[in-house]
């Protein structure tokens, strides 16, 4: 009968302790059912947090050398200390390593300009080009008196980023091309874009992966190679802009009939249509699936480990492979695992902040 | 005069030509054809120049060759002796073992998660949203390869195993578990249990013919489940209830007996299982959530009982959402499947990488496995596609 008063009118009055053991009570032991769980949850929290906390701090060296490690249980942080730089760029030659550092800098900077929406223009993707331009000019050199770093050597999170954004930033038009492409009324253009969207939606990543290292070679003509780092950055914007077509689709499925025929009865041409009218309504409203296809690139760009490129996963591979630190191959995945949880993470966050933020105007 | 004349008289229909949308629209067309068509053709060329090139065969003749090489588990008989053709059918149905087991502890786990999501427990809630963001916010094969070296570098050797219950052996070598020993019984058993689910089956149709014919509720479900449960049991009774089971024991360096479960197809499932989970969890609470809580008080205020308003009120609306986006799911946990290649689990795309490397015949086998993969995502999704056909609503 106590419960007759909904939650939210109770007085809020009271004072803070007093409120506190209310939260508490309604939240945690409400019932004897409730009280159970919560005290069970209390157990498996504590035993994860005691295991964590035990092995990442309490009984973990953080002396810069291994030697130390020997008298602790816990986790070995020299390994960081030693391996971060190979980790975090790879095979790239220790001298020039700044360059290295510079371009993660650039692509992380590029990132957070672009997802302020002050920027949003046609000239955003331009700057994006001449960006990139110079990032592969500060990354391969050979002009400006900078030494030449092959390809093959660029490695760690400035290849992982590199992957990711380069892949969004092109994945995103040829998906707009192809959901465009699907919806239109050309019979042909339509099963050329249905076909392609399938096919790549219906194989595992990792086969495009392999078809680009193994069979593309085949299709250019002798004589003619095209590096390994960009067959499969194609690969994986290919993989990835048939999923994006669809969310892009979804989106422009969710528009009233009514919004098309207004455009066409003002005469609009299909691009001014399309452009004006009906994508910048339907892209608002599938924020949140593109952005989790854009963190599934950002993730799957560490199957490129399999093709033999060194990303954050093929370095950190390759540095516990080393006898010396094979016996340290948690700290190892739990490092890379960290730089993956935070990009993520922030990409998730940053997703509901825009979500909510355009919603507000509709 | 005559000049401007015909000049105007020839650009007035090619402009009309231009802006005329049936003929703009055979245009693009012809020239996405011609496009699409110039580069299969170039690609075609290109391919069979080079494997001439570089004398590399070409058509399925291989898969009749002998395979000599090994695979280190099978669910079918094989040997190197075997041909190519039957490695690629173990491959088949390594990958269908691993995902289909995978897809079901997904789904359990997943859904148990998706219900503590929507507890008034705010601690379970807390729970719920930690183990989620952790575990979708980190690559799977990051995971695969974590719990892979987990398994083989701090699990102990066969001789010093653990032993967590009695019978159940967890070493570097893998996971061994007991299972009953052979007997009559038990084969008798699994004959009553498909009998039983066809009973139950039959009784639950018997049993809505009549709801509608007369209006008389029969308990179909429990009924159908004492079914079910009760004729395996009475046939191993009748077979003279044997108890043995065959526990795996330490002999010389291995465990003999009972069933095991290799390192990497353990690591497989568990990778699998735990990352899955994650994406059906949110799709089970948005799931619940999606029914207004209307739903569930209307249905109580017309005195139906809780455990019907679950089943009659809450599910099926429930499941409407939850079944396309499950769907999706499922057909993730197919293809991640793959990534079995990098921990060394003999699945599809790891029998079809050796055979490549072996024969040359990159174009065949990657055509082989991507068809087989096309052909197992277009199975699930128009099975769940025929589920999801039945549980939609039918409007007007």
């Amino acid at each position: 009968m106590t419960n007759l008063i909904p939650n939210q009118n109770r007085p809020t009055t009271g004072s803070a302790t007093h409120r506190s053991w209310r939260w508490v009570r309604e939240n945690l032991f409400s019932t004897p059912l409730n009280s159970v769980i919560t005290i069970f949850c209390l157990y498996i929290i504590w035993q994860v947090l005691s295991t964590v906390v035990g092995w990442a701090l309490i009984n973990a060296s953080f002396a810069s050398t291994k030697d130390a490690c020997e008298a602790v249980s816990g986790a070995c942080w020299a390994y960081v200390h030693q391996n971060y730089r190979f980790v975090l760029f790879g095979t790239y030659p220790l001298d020039e390593q700044w360059r290295s550092v510079l371009g993660s800098v650039m692509l992380i900077v590029g990132m957070l300009v672009s997802m302020n929406r002050r920027f949003w223009s046609p000239w955003l993707a331009l700057a994006w080009l001449v960006w990139l331009a110079l990032l592969y000019i500060i990354l391969a050199g050979d002009v400006f008196g900078l030494t030449r770093v092959d390809s093959a050597q660029w490695g760690g999170l400035t290849l992982t980023l590199l992957l990711a954004v380069v892949g969004i930033g092109f994945a995103a038009p040829l998906a707009l091309l192809l959901a465009l492409g699907r919806r239109s009324e050309m019979p042909f253009v339509k099963v050329v874009c249905v076909v392609f969207i399938e096919v790549f939606r219906g194989v595992p990543l990792i086969s495009v992966l392999i078809m680009a290292s193994v069979m593309f070679p085949l299709f250019l003509p002798e004589g003619v190679t095209i590096n390994k780092l960009l067959r499969a950055q194609v690969g994986i914007i290919f993989f990835q802009a048939a999923y994006l077509a669809e969310v892009f689709r979804g989106g422009m499925q969710a528009i009233p009939s009514g919004q098309y025929e207004a455009a066409d009865s003002l005469g609009l041409g299909y691009w001014q249509k399309m452009g004006k009218i009906i994508l910048p309504q339907a892209l608002r409203l599938v924020i949140p699936p593109t952005m989790s296809t854009f963190i599934s690139l950002l993730k799957d760009t560490s199957l490129v480990v399999i093709i033999g490129l060194f990303d954050l996963l093929g370095a950190t591979k390759s540095a516990i492979n080393d006898p010396a630190w094979r016996q340290q191959f948690i700290e190892g995945y739990v490092f890379i695992a960290l730089i993956f949880f935070c990009f993520c993470f922030f990409m998730s966050r940053y997703s509901l902040h825009l979500d909510r933020e355009l919603k507000r105007g509709m | 005069m005559s000049s401007t004349q015909s000049s105007s008289s020839g650009t007035q229909p090619l402009l009309a030509l231009i802006y005329d949308k049936t003929f703009r629209s055979i245009l693009y067309q012809v020239l996405v054809f011609g496009g699409v068509f110039l580069l299969g053709w170039y690609l075609v060329n290109n391919t069979l120049t080079n494997l001439e090139q570089q004398d590399i065969a070409t058509g399925f003749g291989f898969l009749e060759r002998e395979a000599s090489f090994g695979i280190s588990e099978s669910v079918i008989e094989y040997s190197p002796a075997d041909t190519y053709g039957r490695a690629l059918v173990v491959g088949i149905l390594n990958t269908v073992k691993v995902s289909a087991l995978g897809i079901f502890l997904a789904t359990i786990l997943g859904t148990l998660i998706g219900i503590g999501l929507v507890s008034p427990n705010w601690l379970l809630r807390f729970m719920g949203k930690t183990y989620i963001e952790t575990f979708r916010n980190v690559p799977l094969l990051l995971q695969l390869f974590f719990w892979y070296s987990v398994v083989t570098n701090a699990f102990p050797g066969p001789r010093q195993a653990l032993n967590p219950m009695a019978g159940v052996f967890a070493s570097n070598r893998g996971l061994y578990l007991p299972v009953p020993a052979d007997h009559p019984a038990w084969t008798a058993a699994l004959i009553a249990l498909i009998l039983g689910l066809i009973g139950a089956f039959l009784v639950r149709k018997w049993a809505l013919k009549r709801l509608e014919a007369t209006g008389e509720v029969f308990p179909y479900l429990s009924a159908g489940i004492g079914v079910a449960i009760g004729l395996p049991i009475l046939a191993w009774l009748v077979f003279g209830a044997p108890t043995e089971m065959n526990t795996p024991s330490l002999q010389g360096f291995n465990f003999q007996g009972g069933i095991s479960l290799s390192p990497e197809f353990f690591t497989l499932l568990l990778g699998l299982t735990i990352y899955t989970a994650t994406y059906i969890a949110e799709i089970v609470r948005s799931g619940i959530q999606s029914v207004p809580k209307g739903q569930s008080e209307a249905a109580t205020s017309l005195g139906l009982k809780p455990s019907w308003v679950m089943r009659l009120i809450i599910l099926p609306q429930a499941l409407r959402v939850i079944i396309p986006p499950m769907t999706n799911q499922y057909l993730n946990l197919t293809k991640n499947s793959s990534l079995a290649v990098a921990i060394g689990y003999p699945d599809l795309v790891s029998i079809s990488n050796t055979t490549m490397n072996q024969t040359g015949q990159a174009v065949e086998a990657v055509t082989i496995f991507m068809t087989i993969y096309l052909s197992i995502s277009l199975l699930i999704s128009f099975f769940m596609n025929w589920y999801n056909k039945r549980m939609a609503l039918v409007e007007r």
